[in-house]
């Protein structure tokens, strides 16, 4: 999606983009970040790695490992995160976070991503 | 997923159609030209630093400047001008009687899309989504709202400036289904890069199934919209675009969320710049939400259409594309904000 609103610039030329602010560690890591891109997590969420869509309405994703609690309630463990992410009212009642459509999979690469984000 | 410009091949050297196919002889041509004079004035420069006396002194007398200063270049440019415009022509020609018609008017920053019947009613408004027939012509009625923009989706033709108070046409055709990228190509402001749409090719039968549903309780004319195969006749250019009010479509209802949604729509102004057949939503300023649920992307081609970035889309728009004309809604809470988010994704 991000392809899309850059399109053109090939073409005449122009800079490259801007550095993102990290690179993903792993194959999962990497597939996560295009998980997050295709679904627009980043229409919520500030996320580091993806330089847009970062939009204000939820929480900064930044530094996920040092954050105690998903969603101020679940322990932050891999396996409850990607259930979160794919699902969040499911796993926390009442959730302001809709379900998303992303795959078992694509859930468990986009948390091993936040899992990556840290502080430094 | 949708063929942007990042793919390789960039799709102005990858045509889905004729009609970018012209462009794409073009572009070759250009290549090869440009391939050729460079490689001569290489050789020119190697004569002029390292070649035989005599070749030097033929480079620099006065048959050569004429030659190749004026006559060659003069000869060459003027042939392929007169040859690319020959070539493009078709691209631009205005309507043949009984063409597929539709009229697109660029606005900051998204795309307002209407279907037309044969005799220019508007039948059916959309927004940054063109869906077109595979292997027929559709004409393009390309308006301005504001400032000029241009249309450009490579895959199936060129680009053609969209200019205040002056309508322009561009064909199109794709020779294959798919979902082709589309942007504005043309600086029209703060938000021009994220001005974008989907044109999206069907089959020829999937397409009228497509046309069929949408316009099914819209208006009462006939198939409203012109097939080559089906010339217009008095029975199908009866529509006008507030028919539609006229026979509300059946709208699901008693659907969780649906009342509260709709109403929170209703309430919060939303109303007052969408419109959505069937409700008292009529605005004009914004785009047509009466489909937005069946909508691939949201934002005019920026971001992918689903629950979460309908919420985030509203709640903060200003944030994603700023200083586009909706405002953040960020006084609603988030139940509020999926409320709303479940209604518009039943708008089907």
């Amino acid at each position: 999606m991000t392809a899309m609103a850059l399109v053109g610039a090939p073409l005449v030329a122009c800079k490259d983009p801007v550095e993102t602010r990290r690179e993903p560690a792993s194959g999962a890591e990497n597939r996560g970040l295009a998980a997050i891109e295709r679904a627009g997590c980043g229409s919520c969420h500030e996320i580091p790695g993806l330089d847009w869509p970062s939009g204000r309405l939820g929480p900064s994703l930044e530094g996920f490992d040092d954050v105690g609690l998903i969603a101020g309630q679940l322990p932050n463990r891999p396996d409850i995160l990607a259930a979160f992410v794919r699902d969040a009212p499911a796993v926390k009642e009442g959730s302001s976070m809709p379900s998303m459509p992303v795959s078992e999979d694509e859930a468990a690469d986009i948390a091993a991503y936040l899992y990556g984000l840290d502080h430094d | 997923m949708i063929d942007t410009l990042w793919d390789w091949p960039p799709p102005v050297l990858d045509p889905a159609g004729p009609y970018s196919g012209k462009v794409t002889t073009l572009a070759w041509s250009l290549f090869g030209l440009g391939a050729f004079v460079t490689l001569v004035v290489i050789v020119a420069l190697w004569i002029a630093i390292k070649g035989p006396g005599r070749w030097k002194a033929e480079l620099g007398g006065e048959r050569a400047i004429w030659l190749g200063g004026v006559a060659f270049p003069g000869i060459v440019l003027t042939a392929l001008l007169v040859w690319g415009l020959t070539l493009t022509a078709s691209l631009t020609e205005p309507i043949r009687g009984d063409e597929m018609r539709i009229r697109v008017t660029g606005e900051m920053w998204w795309f307002r899309v209407q279907y037309l019947d044969s005799s220019g009613a508007v039948v059916m408004e959309d927004a940054n989504e063109i869906h077109i027939p595979v292997g027929q012509p559709v004409v393009l009625e390309l308006e301005s709202a504001d400032v000029i923009h241009s249309f450009w989706v490579p895959h199936l033709s060129g680009k053609k400036d969209m200019i205040p108070g002056r309508r322009t046409f561009l064909r199109i055709e794709a020779d294959r289904t798919g979902e082709f990228g589309g942007v504005c190509a043309e600086y029209c402001g703060r938000q021009h890069a994220l001005m974008g749409f989907v044109a999206v090719a069907h089959e020829d039968g999937d397409f009228r199934d497509w046309y069929a549903q949408r316009t099914a309780g819209l208006a009462r004319l006939g198939s409203g919209i012109t097939m080559q195969n089906e010339p217009p006749t008095a029975a199908t250019s009866r529509g006008s675009p507030r028919s539609a009010e006229e026979r509300p479509i059946a709208r699901p209802d008693a659907i969780p969320g649906e009342v509260s949604g709709r109403e929170l729509f209703m309430q919060s102004g939303c109303a007052a710049c969408h419109r959505v057949a069937g409700t008292e939503a009529n605005g004009l300023a914004g785009p047509d939400l009466t489909h937005v649920g069946s909508r691939r992307t949201l934002g005019a081609g920026i971001l992918p259409n689903n629950r979460g970035t309908l919420i985030g889309w509203i709640g903060d728009s200003q944030s994603l594309k700023p200083g586009n004309r909706m405002p953040s809604y960020d006084m609603l809470n988030a139940d509020e904000l999926e409320a709303i988010a479940i209604w518009l994704e039943q708008q089907k």
